[in-house]
């Protein structure tokens, strides 16, 4: 054995290495995440309860999805979630960071604040944010905007408000991790930039147009992916947040993954629910071919 | 030498009330779970008269110190496994040249696409056939390994410089004690970051241990902390406490380690 | 709550000791003792009797131990579906009532075996609607326990209000005036106190479906059970009725303090209706004065709606685990067992000597659902879960689309017709 092998070449021992290094690794994620892909594809072709044969049907899952009004509202609702929370949170992100990294005294502390709540796990914090939405005697939010002279708002229990709603402890919950990407990014433009800039006569505004915001790209695409991401995925929250997990008046917050989980495990319909997890996969490959499209014009 | 503008006394105004906005819903949490019964509906934010009582009867009438146990095992076991494995795989993917390297990076890059919802059935039933369905493996094995993981090391690993690597060749030592002695220390800094992804990650998990736990004894954190609010009871003053008893370790760790965590997280966004 | 949870835990604990030397001496005896899983969901008190029920039976059959599974309601269908064709899993398991159609049809159940279980004396000794557990004669589940829906009130509220708090309603008609009696608003007209606490995710779907759609003169389904009738002016009057009390009356709105139960128990609704389920929950409340009275009626016609929890014997039980399988679940279902359950849960017993006892029909609190029960009627589910979501929603409609209620109705109809037609 030890013949055979120091008989090679350097080149070759290092494949020998390389592929040792790789063989468990590989029989992994050929296991665990390859084949499982796969099977997700193949069952969504099928209707099986989990108990018994599969059956095979061909297309009938995606037709009774393209025909199910309610898939379309839950799929309408997870872009919703997407094309509301982005911007918003990423808007949110960038205004704190850019201002927190001029602070000098006290830094630390008001970072520390604006991310603990990233720690926090989203079952119990939806618990919370469920309690302050209530109407009054007992929600807060209710009881300020009274208190503001504002009439009450139904936020949970409406179909327009419900989802915002949803969307804003999640916001919140991120917002800490956004901001210390951005401030990473922010620290490490050189100083010498905006000295110069300055001596050019360059306004603020200027500034952050030309040196900025070109110069903070990687970071701002990378949380881009991030959060779209997360937002196309939110679940434990939708879950928590309603009571028993229905998704909302009239499904009014339920998004996909939501409505992935009730098929499959509510309903035991494996088939139904491949099918939908097909559809987020589509998604989040078009978006991370977006990503790539991203990076490479990058300057 | 700084002169204060007004500006900044603004700015810094503004972002410490933001700051308090942030944190009030963990206040409040904390509040509620020291009132008592008719306490917690009234509007008042602070307790009247704090008292203990309810995390004695969580700590007593629940399988919280379970839960904690479970949890921390299956995150503390997961993340030395994704250190482990992932910054081998970065290491051979950034250090090694053989046939084959590109394919294999593609390859695991392209799991990361892969949504989790979209594994959780296959992984449910094999998971079955395999007999791990409410097993403590049963609940980490999915996450041993993490393409984010492989994406990053190997990133960390392309800057060690390739002469470090060869003198250590010509000491003798064989590819894995190069691996291991020379070069992982290198990226310790990187290994932290990993580190941290990879225990909040498996710390917070909700989906999947939700649905492979069947006993209460194999319940994560959140899973037990969902348990709590069943189809009928509705305890809102244990639930607050739970969910500080589960959030309240995670601020204590952030509190001591908060500058490695930090610039952990910023290094992967420069990184990545 | 807990004084009685500690007390609940000291019985288990002796309990416990208790099991260890009968084990003990049962293993000196018995080279193998059988052990088989029970299972059933998530809910302290049920836990608590079985606990307590269990210990029994292993006192007087050392030679088997039961395992005790729990498992949260969201899942609770799933992990047992997953976990019986692995061959993991309960030997003996609780299902809803409405999920056996679907246990039998996926294999799941083996009848009870009529040597331990005869067929004519469950026909006789049971509440008449536990005859849905038979499918072609043969029994294959049975019930430790039954329930049926009830008003509880409030009486402090009642007093508060300048009312007779030993006077709760005996008709809508006084229910509507009661509840606008006692609910009270802030100047800014924010709900404090609500007349009645309504949840549509709570019992209110079947009140409305099962119990005013009866009272209004209609009913929800076919006498065969194959159609949905509700769709008709009676169900419309009901539906009507039910939205008038949040839209009109103004004695309520939905998702006041988070859900029903928590608007009754902290004082904060002068009467819901729920389950005698809760009876163990509000009797843990401190400070909470409440009574109980069958639902009210309308016009000299009372309705009320049945459900209940089975136990069967998992198609997994075979051999000698079978047999400790049928021995176990006698004994759950022995009259013993049901007044133990009754104690501890609050759930009526399913014999019916058991329940019409002048003790227990005469008790404050059980006497109400149970002489409910004698009419009492448990909807024939198709899917339990989708069927509510279908009446959750057409609530909802009305209110937050305020889509009409001759529309809303019809189309909930047609929804939950939909579900009806997928019966085999």
């Amino acid at each position: 054995m030890q013949g055979w092998f120091s008989g090679l070449t350097l080149a070759r021992k290092q494949a020998v290495w390389a592929w040792v290094f790789l063989a468990v690794p590989l029989a992994f994620f050929t296991l665990v995440r390859f084949w499982p892909a796969l099977d997700a594809f193949a069952l969504s072709l099928s209707r099986w309860n989990l108990v018994g044969p599969r059956k095979y049907v061909g297309l009938a899952n995606y037709e009774r999805m393209a025909a199910d009004p309610v898939f379309w509202q839950v799929l309408g609702n997870t872009f919703e979630y997407l094309l509301l929370g982005l911007p918003a949170s990423l808007l949110l992100a960038f205004l704190v960071a850019f201002h927190l990294d001029r602070i000098q005294t006290g830094q630390g502390l008001l970072r520390a604040l604006y991310f603990l709540p990233h720690l926090t796990t989203a079952t119990a914090m939806a618990w919370v944010w469920r309690w302050f939405y209530q109407p009054p005697p007992v929600g807060l939010l209710n009881a300020w905007l009274t208190a503001l002279g504002f009439a009450q708002q139904p936020f949970l229990r409406s179909t327009t408000q419900a989802l915002p709603a949803v969307l804003v402890p999640a916001i919140w919950a991120a917002l800490g991790f956004q901001v210390v990407i951005f401030m990473a990014g922010l620290k490490a433009i050189p100083r010498s930039y905006y000295e110069a800039a300055e001596i050019d006569g360059a306004g603020s505004w200027q500034i952050l147009r030309e040196i900025t915001l070109p110069l903070l790209l990687p970071s701002l695409v990378f949380l881009f992916i991030t959060t779209s991401i997360g937002l196309l995925r939110i679940f434990d929250l939708v879950y928590n947040i309603t009571a028993g997990g229905e998704g909302g008046p009239l499904n009014a917050t339920k998004p996909l993954v939501l409505s992935i989980y009730q098929s499959a495990f509510g309903r035991m319909d494996m088939g139904y629910a491949s099918a939908q997890t097909v559809v987020l996969f589509v998604i989040l490959l078009a978006l991370s071919l977006l990503q790539m499209r991203l990076l490479r014009s990058r300057p | 030498m700084k002169i204060i503008r007004p500006g900044r006394i603004a700015a810094f105004t503004v972002l410490f009330l933001g700051g308090l906005v942030m944190i009030t819903p963990l206040l409040f949490m904390l509040a509620t779970s020291l009132k008592t019964g008719g306490e917690v509906y009234e509007l008042a934010f602070l307790p009247r008269e704090p008292t203990l009582d309810n995390y004695l009867e969580i700590l007593t009438h629940s399988r919280f110190g379970r839960w904690f146990a479970v949890s921390l095992t299956v995150a503390t076991i997961s993340t030395l496994s994704v250190l482990f494995f992932d910054s081998l795989i970065g290491y051979t993917l950034a250090k090694f040249r053989f046939r084959g390297r590109g394919i294999v990076f593609v390859a695991i890059l392209s799991t990361l696409m892969i949504p989790t919802e979209m594994l959780v059935i296959p992984w449910y039933v094999m998971a079955k056939s395999m007999g791990w369905l409410d097993t403590m493996w049963g609940i980490m094995f999915p996450g041993m390994m993490s393409g984010f993981g492989v994406f990053l090391m190997r990133q960390f690993f392309l800057g060690v410089p390739d002469e470090l690597i060869d003198a250590a060749r010509i000491d003798g030592l064989n590819e894995f004690q190069i691996f291991w002695q020379v070069a992982l220390p290198l990226v310790a800094p990187a290994l932290s970051a990993l580190a941290i992804f990879a225990f909040l990650g498996n710390w917070t998990a909700f989906l999947w241990p939700l649905i492979v736990t069947t006993s209460p004894g194999l319940y994560t954190v959140p899973v037990g902390l969902a348990s709590l609010s069943g189809e009928f009871q509705t305890d809102w003053e244990m639930i607050m406490t739970g969910a500080s008893i589960a959030t309240i370790p995670t601020l204590l760790v952030f509190i001591v380690l908060q500058r490695n965590i930090i610039n952990g997280i910023m290094l992967t966004g420069l990184k990545g | 709550m807990p004084k009685l949870s500690r007390s609940a835990s000291l019985l288990r604990g002796l309990c416990g000791l208790a099991c260890g030397v009968a084990l003990t001496v049962g293993m000196a005896r018995h080279a193998a003792a059988v052990e088989i899983e029970y299972w059933q969901y998530t809910f302290k008190q049920r836990v608590e009797a079985m606990d307590a029920l269990i210990a029994q039976f292993q006192k007087a059959n050392p030679d088997i131990t039961v395992k005790h599974v729990n498992v949260p309601y969201d899942n609770y269908r799933t992990r047992i579906a997953a976990a019986i064709p692995a061959g993991e899993g309960p030997d003996v398991t609780q299902l809803f009532y409405g999920w056996l159609d679907d246990y039998i049809g996926a294999n799941l159940l083996q009848p009870l075996p009529p040597a331990s279980f005869d067929t004519a004396a469950i026909d006789r000794d049971f509440f008449p609607f536990v005859q849905g557990m038979k499918v072609e004669g043969k029994y294959y589940a049975l019930p430790t326990a039954v329930r049926s829906l009830a008003l509880f009130w409030n009486r402090k509220v009642f007093k508060d209000a300048g009312l007779d708090p030993e006077k709760p309603p005996a008709t809508l008609a006084e229910l509507v005036d009661i509840a606008k009696k006692t609910t009270k608003r802030d100047a800014s007209g924010n709900l404090l106190t609500a007349g009645i606490a309504l949840d549509t995710a709570g019992q209110d779907v079947q009140w409305i479906r099962q119990v005013l759609v009866n009272e209004f003169g209609g009913a929800p389904y076919s006498a065969d059970r194959r159609k949905v009738t509700y769709n008709s002016p009676a169900g419309i009057a009901a539906v009507q009725w039910y939205v008038d009390l949040i839209t009109k009356e103004k004695v309520s709105e939905l998702g006041f303090l988070t859900d029903g139960v928590t608007a009754f128990r902290s004082g904060r609704a002068a009467m819901t209706i729920d389950g005698s389920f809760r009876l163990g929950a509000f009797d843990g409340q401190k400070g909470l004065d409440y009574g109980v009275t069958e639902l009210p009626g309308r016009d000299g016609v009372r309705s009320n709606f049945a459900s209940y929890w089975v136990n069967g014997i998992t198609a997994k039980a075979k051999g000698e685990k079978l047999a400790a399988a049928a021995k176990f679940l006698a004994f759950i279902t022995t009259p013993a067992a049901m007044q133990l359950w009754m104690e501890t849960v609050g759930e009526l017993p399913a014999r019916v000597a058991i329940a019409q006892t002048d003790a227990v029909k005469n008790h404050p609190k059980y006497g109400p659902f149970v002489r409910g029960l004698s009419y009492a009627v448990a909807t024939d589910f198709v899917d339990e879960t989708i069927q509510r979501k279908v009446m959750m929603d057409l609530i909802d409609t009305v209110l937050l689309k305020k889509t009409p209620v001759a529309e809303a109705v019809a189309a909930a109809a047609s929804e939950e017709q939909k579900v009806l037609d997928t019966r085999k």
